[in-house]
């Protein structure tokens, strides 16, 4: 019915959930998130960052890029655009819910996860096909994965430092709401070397690096298969495919 | 015509990138002795008539919800500021 990680994704058949994609002023890879979607079996929904109606989607991405030019804080103005009143009302409803770097920056703002995101701690934009460990497979955006498995995704960006104090950490910890955590080596800083979170519920995630960006065989990260081979990223959208149409 | 003026800094436990490569900036340009550096933001909020108690109210909420984010920066001051030719 819906992808597998090795099924050629322009076999894929469709399943009929609907994956709606947030645009704010200033996203990047609502395209690439978009398209993501397609290739793992969903139909993608164009949203607007200024409508406030969801159209009735299954669940939401919030993609890459720099929402309102990063101005005052990453993600800090997109937070009260009119959709995310409906993307956290919905969220706390259920919604599976992704953000993707600039995303999850957002979703931190909008307190649907907790912590923050700063400069790297080198200074520098970073782009690098990075490793993760996935370390909860049980979230709606990675049932399709198994729990320590290693991925290789796309990493991209300025603000990619994930902070919290450390109450909320060592609680993340303990709930196993830490997703991702960066393999061989941590390239921002971030505490504990966490590349992604979830919420109490496991509805709600968020990561830096980009699952959209590795999806499609020759496009993707270097595999052991050969070069821009690495498709990693696909199963996270199969999953919430999976886990919408049941 | 008035006007709020509100600093926020970044949480003392909070690692500072900016201030860390003004702080490596300094010694190259001949500026020594200083130990540390931590960037801010300064916001100048803008009022018709008198900075009024209920403005201010505003303003700190305002600097609570949107002009800080709790969990790395701390609002440091919120002052109004007379503007001498009024």
């Amino acid at each position: 019915m819906t992808a597998t990680a090795g099924a050629s994704p322009s076999r894929t058949e469709k399943s009929g959930a609907r994956i709606g994609v947030v645009t704010f002023p200033g996203s990047l890879d609502d395209r690439d998130a978009a398209r993501a979607v397609r290739l793992a079996g969903g139909t993608p929904v164009s949203l607007w960052h200024a409508d406030d109606d969801l159209h009735g989607v299954d669940a939401v991405v919030l993609p890459g890029g720099f929402s309102y030019g990063d101005y005052l804080r990453a993600g800090a103005i997109s937070r009260f655009a009119p959709v995310m009143g409906a993307v956290v009302d919905a969220a706390k409803g259920g919604l599976p819910v992704l953000g993707i770097c600039n995303g999850f920056q957002i979703l931190c703002e909008a307190h649907l996860l907790p912590g923050a995101m700063i400069k790297n701690d080198h200074r520098t934009f970073i782009c690098r096909e990075q490793r993760l460990t996935v370390e909860n497979a049980s979230t709606a955006w990675t049932a399709r994965y198994t729990a320590g498995d290693e991925i290789t995704i796309p990493l991209k960006n300025q603000d990619g430092q994930f902070v919290a104090d450390d109450r909320t950490l060592d609680e993340l910890e303990a709930q196993g709401r830490v997703v991702f955590r960066y393999a061989g080596w941590n390239p921002n800083g971030s505490r504990r070397d966490i590349a992604g979170i979830t919420n109490t519920a496991g509805n709600v995630v968020g990561l830096m690096p980009h699952p959209e960006h590795a999806v499609e065989p020759g496009f993707g990260p270097d595999s052991p298969d050969g070069p821009r081979t690495g498709t990693d990223g696909l199963r996270m959208f199969a999953s919430v495919i999976s886990a919408v149409v049941g | 015509m008035g006007r709020v003026v509100v600093e926020v800094m970044p949480k003392p436990e909070i690692l500072d990138p900016q201030g860390k490569a003004v702080a490596a900036a300094l010694p190259r340009l001949g500026f020594h002795g200083f130990t540390g550096v931590r960037q801010g933001k300064r916001f100048e909020l803008e009022v018709d008539g008198e900075v009024t108690a209920e403005v201010l109210e505003a303003v700190r909420g305002a600097a609570q919800t949107l002009l800080s984010n709790p969990v790395i920066e701390d609002v440091v001051s919120v002052v109004a500021e007379h503007d001498p030719e009024a």
